[in-house]
């Protein structure tokens, strides 16, 4: 066993000041497994060192909540003792270094932390983030991203039922890949990670134990550089084959009685479940690694209680129920083995080969992890860019449309989702490329929408108004199917947290999101954290993905986006200003990246949210779809082009600038379709409610016409949506 | 009507065409890989998925596992056996259907509401549907069937091509081929016809709120043959 000094600390990731303080709680220098295990714990992806203090503020409770963050994953109730179990987590590094494995062991480990908890998932989504379309790596990333989501969720057969996909040169160096499950549990039969009880058996279950990601969440927690090539090994390697094989094990298992606690290996495998386990029961926990089943020849302590191995899980059995649970295991072919106890001394004992090979207080590996209180600075609110009138008088509605339709950050990416089994499970009643995926709960009428947004470009303007945003774009998508919001998780992507900068963009950020989440109760229950997306001292927008979920509960009654019948009259719901500063069309058109983000008025979000579902409960709405990127032209455009159905827009009132008008990005709004008749009724509930309305124009023909200023015909700027990505995929 | 739906291990339709063989009248049981008997069926149908992982070959070594000998058994009697995707491929695998189903031309999974075209009526499985024409539904990865030419005259002779690729007025060209399948091929029967096996699964398109109804079509005159 080699000798641990500081330089070998260091190179596991640990600060000297961490080094110095491990060896001072133990009073004595660690050997190299109890530093590895130190390691493993202390780093930035398993320890919140930098984003506890600022976690703790967000908004996590509300009447629907029955497990907030803090466990695999968070839990609410959707009535009839059904509840959702959910989360989103980033595998972000790993996709970068290796695409497919990093991409599918992502989907593979966020399915593990659901069905942990007793739930069978029932939909993955996914928010994903590319450099930009010139840059050399981006296409072979995408690809392999996407080959691994799809090769991994289509073999265990969920469905992917939505996602996003972005592009930006600030993730040249840095891709970001999102993923999240949601599963459907019985709200009394949830299963936690706290163990309980002394001398239980404590077993492993799942894939064998090999040498592919030691050290994988240490090397999520540090910046890349020109050697990155070299991490390879630290990267997982996926196999969903005995993922589904343990997912119905597991649920098999948990319909008895014998389980006290159950924790997926993921990140940090064995050290961080085990100790996790314990901490929560405050108890110890005895494991003899020779017993733990191995796929390579004479693995080290060191390499057992590090490996990232995929697909396998630590339970802690009541006494007795060792045999029936192995049964359950012999037949899914799956590796059972009881590697240990439970015990009363609140310390980690690690045997191999009789001999004890490491001895840790567990405390210290969990509550006695460093915190640090970074030092962050706040953003300033950028000045509002004056557009002049010149800079509008060469452009054309129509040209500025087209242009913008075929944005790689607007275009159809129905390439990515075909290559997504979206409709196994036969529950999927609304698939990729609305506004949001709608499942429905199976064998009742109840569905459950979700979605997963992001906005980098406002977060990187102004973090605060950024933050804000995500939560209630997330919030407009649950509204535009028609489903309640029930809650949301999160995904905090950032840069360096030593940095002033970032650790501000973080903060604010997460002040934002707790703001938004409160005032619309719709609470965080579950997320995670990934810092040190930096490459050589570049790192990227601040992108928190927002994962939301809402409640449906007549399947029957879900809106759509697609417009329906001539002669509809649409309706915009919410104010329009035409703030242009960080829109699609100030970037793509004007070539202006600066000015702050459009406002977030939470009061008009939250009643414009509400008016349109009180319409829909009266079913007088025929489509819905909220208005985002791009704003109005761009949001109908894409209501049109899913039916071929035109749109005749009425004159502009008064004097206003038409291209702040359509493509100004205000916040709140949504478009609506209405039957003539509804129409007057739907003018006075809106007026009784003080909701600001526009009349935009009607459903006509097959063409998006305003009269001489934009004639376009659907399947002109069809053929240039459709069709941008999938071009760009085949050069 | 009894019929009986077999899980391997890697299977992930199952339940979905419990669902729906159960919503059209059928008794369904399922049944385990490791079992060596089948219960007494009408009907027994391999579902999709990725039985054993999909590993050396799609449907390779559920060709080989405990229970296919009795479905073997079962078709060689005239029982009728019906594989939809994965199920398609074990049958293949198990030579009860001739020709094989390579990695799809564009090498990408698809998952996508395709037409295909029903090329011959003399049989249980579509002798009561009156449409031509079915709107069904894809998701393979390996759906891209082949054949020798000597194979393919075969069962061009003996009416063996079940159903094809087309548009929705029944063309059957290249632009609506999304694997790069032989002749269109979506789906073929054994000499008999009692074995069909076919990659658009019916099982998700059962009820408007999913992708459509022509799967209700299919279970609906299924049962109604039998």
């Amino acid at each position: 066993m080699s000798e641990v000094n500081e330089k070998i600390a260091v190179e596991h990731g640990l600060k000297s000041d961490e080094y110095k303080k491990i060896c001072e709680l133990l009073k004595r220098t660690p050997n190299i497994t109890e530093l590895g295990v130190f390691s493993a714990m202390w780093n930035e992806h398993c320890s919140y060192k930098s984003s506890r203090k600022h976690l703790k503020k967000l908004h996590t409770r509300g009447d629907q909540v029955i497990q907030g963050p803090g466990e695999n994953a968070g839990v609410v109730d959707i009535e009839d003792d059904d509840a959702i179990v959910f989360k989103i987590e980033s595998h972000n590094h790993p996709s970068f270094i290796e695409p497919y494995q990093g991409a599918a062991t992502g989907v593979g480990g966020i399915m593990r932390d659901v069905f942990t908890m007793g739930a069978r998932p029932i939909a993955n989504l996914n928010s994903i983030h590319f450099g930009s379309p010139d840059h050399e790596k981006t296409r072979n990333l995408l690809r392999g991203v996407v080959k691994g989501i799809g090769g991994y969720g289509n073999c265990i057969g969920v469905p992917t039922i939505a996602g996003q996909t972005c592009f930006d040169e600030s993730y040249n160096g840095n891709i970001l890949v999102n993923a999240m499950t949601l599963g459907l549990v019985n709200k009394n039969k949830i299963f936690y990670s706290k163990a309980a009880g002394i001398n239980k058996p404590v077993i492993y279950v799942g894939s064998k134990t090999g040498r592919d990601g030691i050290h994988g969440a240490s090397m999520a927690s540090a910046i890349f550089d020109d050697k990155i090539e070299e991490k390879k090994p630290t990267v997982q390697v996926g196999d969903p084959f005995t993922e589904k094989l343990l997912l119905e094990a597991c649920l098999e298992l948990m319909a008895g009685k014998s389980i006290i606690s159950i924790q997926d290996m993921g990140a940090a495998g064995l050290t961080s479940s085990s100790i996790e386990m314990a901490s929560k029961g405050d108890l110890g926990i005895e494991i003899d690694l020779t017993k733990v089943p191995c796929r390579e020849e004479n693995m080290s302590p060191y390499e057992i209680m590090l490996s990232e191995s995929q697909e396998r899980m630590l339970i802690v059995l009541e006494e007795g129920k060792e045999n029936e649970a192995k049964k359950i295991f012999d037949k899914w072919n799956l590796d059972f083995a009881i590697i240990g106890k439970t015990t009363n001394s609140k310390n980690i004992e690690l045997f191999f080969n009789n001999e004890k090979v490491a001895e840790i207080p567990i405390d210290f590996l969990a509550d006695n992890a460093p915190i640090y209180d970074r030092k962050w600075v706040k953003a300033k609110l950028p000045k509002k860019n004056n557009f002049s009138k010149d800079q509008f008088k060469p452009l054309k509605l129509g040209d500025c449309l087209k242009k913008i339709l075929i944005d790689p950050n607007i275009a159809d990416k129905e390439w990515i989702w075909d290559q997504y089994d979206h409709t196994v499970m036969a529950d999927t009643i609304q698939k990729p490329g609305g506004n949001a995926g709608v499942v429905r709960v199976h064998g009742t009428n109840k569905a459950i929408a979700a979605s997963v947004d992001s906005s980098a470009n406002y977060c990187h303007a102004h973090p605060l108004t950024g933050g804000k945003q995500v939560v209630c774009e997330s919030w407009r998508n649950m509204i535009s199917v028609g489903a309640k919001p029930i809650a949301i998780t999160n995904c905090l992507n950032f840069g360096n947290p030593e940095k002033e900068k970032n650790m501000g963009e973080f903060v604010e950020c997460v002040q934002g999101i707790t703001e938004a989440s409160k005032y619309l109760n719709y609470p965080v229950v579950s997320g995670n954290v990934s810092f040190y997306n930096e490459t050589k001292d570049k790192g990227i927008k601040p992108t928190p993905s927002i994962g939301g979920i809402g409640l449906l509960s007549d399947y029957k009654k879900m809106m759509t986006m697609e417009l329906k019948n001539d002669g509809n009259y649409l309706l915009v719901i919410g104010k329009t200003e035409g703030h242009l500063d960080q829109s699609i069309f100030a970037r793509n058109i004007l070539s202006e990246f600066n000015g702050p983000p459009p406002e977030v008025n939470l009061f008009n979000e939250k009643q414009n949210g509400n008016s349109i579902l009180n319409l829909k409960n009266k079913n007088l709405i025929e489509t819905c779809h909220d208005v985002s990127l791009g704003g109005i032209l761009t949001a109908i455009s894409k209501m049109g082009i899913k039916s071929g159905k035109g749109v005749k827009l009425f004159p502009l009132e008064g004097l206003v600038n038409k291209f702040e008008y359509f493509f100004g990005e205000d916040q709140g709004r949504y478009i609506i379709e209405i039957k003539p008749e509804n129409l007057e009724n739907v003018e006075n509930i809106l007026k009784k409610d003080s909701i600001h309305f526009d009349k935009l124009g009607l459903v006509e023909g097959d063409k998006i016409t305003l009269e001489n200023d934009i004639k376009l015909s659907i399947d002109e700027i069809k053929e240039g949506y459709k069709k941008w990505l999938k071009e760009y995929m085949v050069n | 009507m009894k019929s009986s739906v077999i899980i391997f291990p890697g299977s992930n339709c199952d339940r979905d065409m419990d669902v729906a063989l159960r919503k059209f009248g059928f008794k369904n049981q399922m049944v385990w890989h490791n079992d060596a008997e089948i219960p007494k069926s009408d009907l027994i149908v391999l579902p999709g998925g990725f039985s054993y992982g999909d590993y050396l070959r799609c449907g390779s070594i559920a060709g080989k596992s405990k229970i296919i000998k009795s479905v073997i058994d079962f078709a060689n009697s005239g029982g009728l056996v019906l594989g939809i995707c994965n199920g398609f491929q074990i049958l293949t695998e198990t030579g009860l259907l001739p020709g094989i189903l390579q990695q799809n031309k564009y090498l990408n999974f698809i998952c996508k509401n395709v037409f295909v075209k029903i090329k011959n009526k003399e049989n249980k499985y579509f002798k009561k549907i009156k449409k031509e024409v079915l709107e069904l539904h894809i998701a393979h990865n390996e759906g891209n069937y082949f054949c020798s030419s000597n194979e393919l005259k075969s069962i061009e002779d003996n009416g063996q091509i079940a159903v094809t690729y087309c548009d929705h007025k029944g063309i059957e060209d290249e632009k609506n081929n999304p694997n790069g399948a032989l002749k269109n091929i979506a789906g073929i029967f054994n000499k008999d016809k009692n074995i069909l096996g076919m990659m658009p699964h019916p099982e998700r398109m059962i009820d408007p709120f999913l992708s459509g109804e022509d799967g209700s079509i299919f279970f609906k005159t299924l049962i109604e043959s039998l």
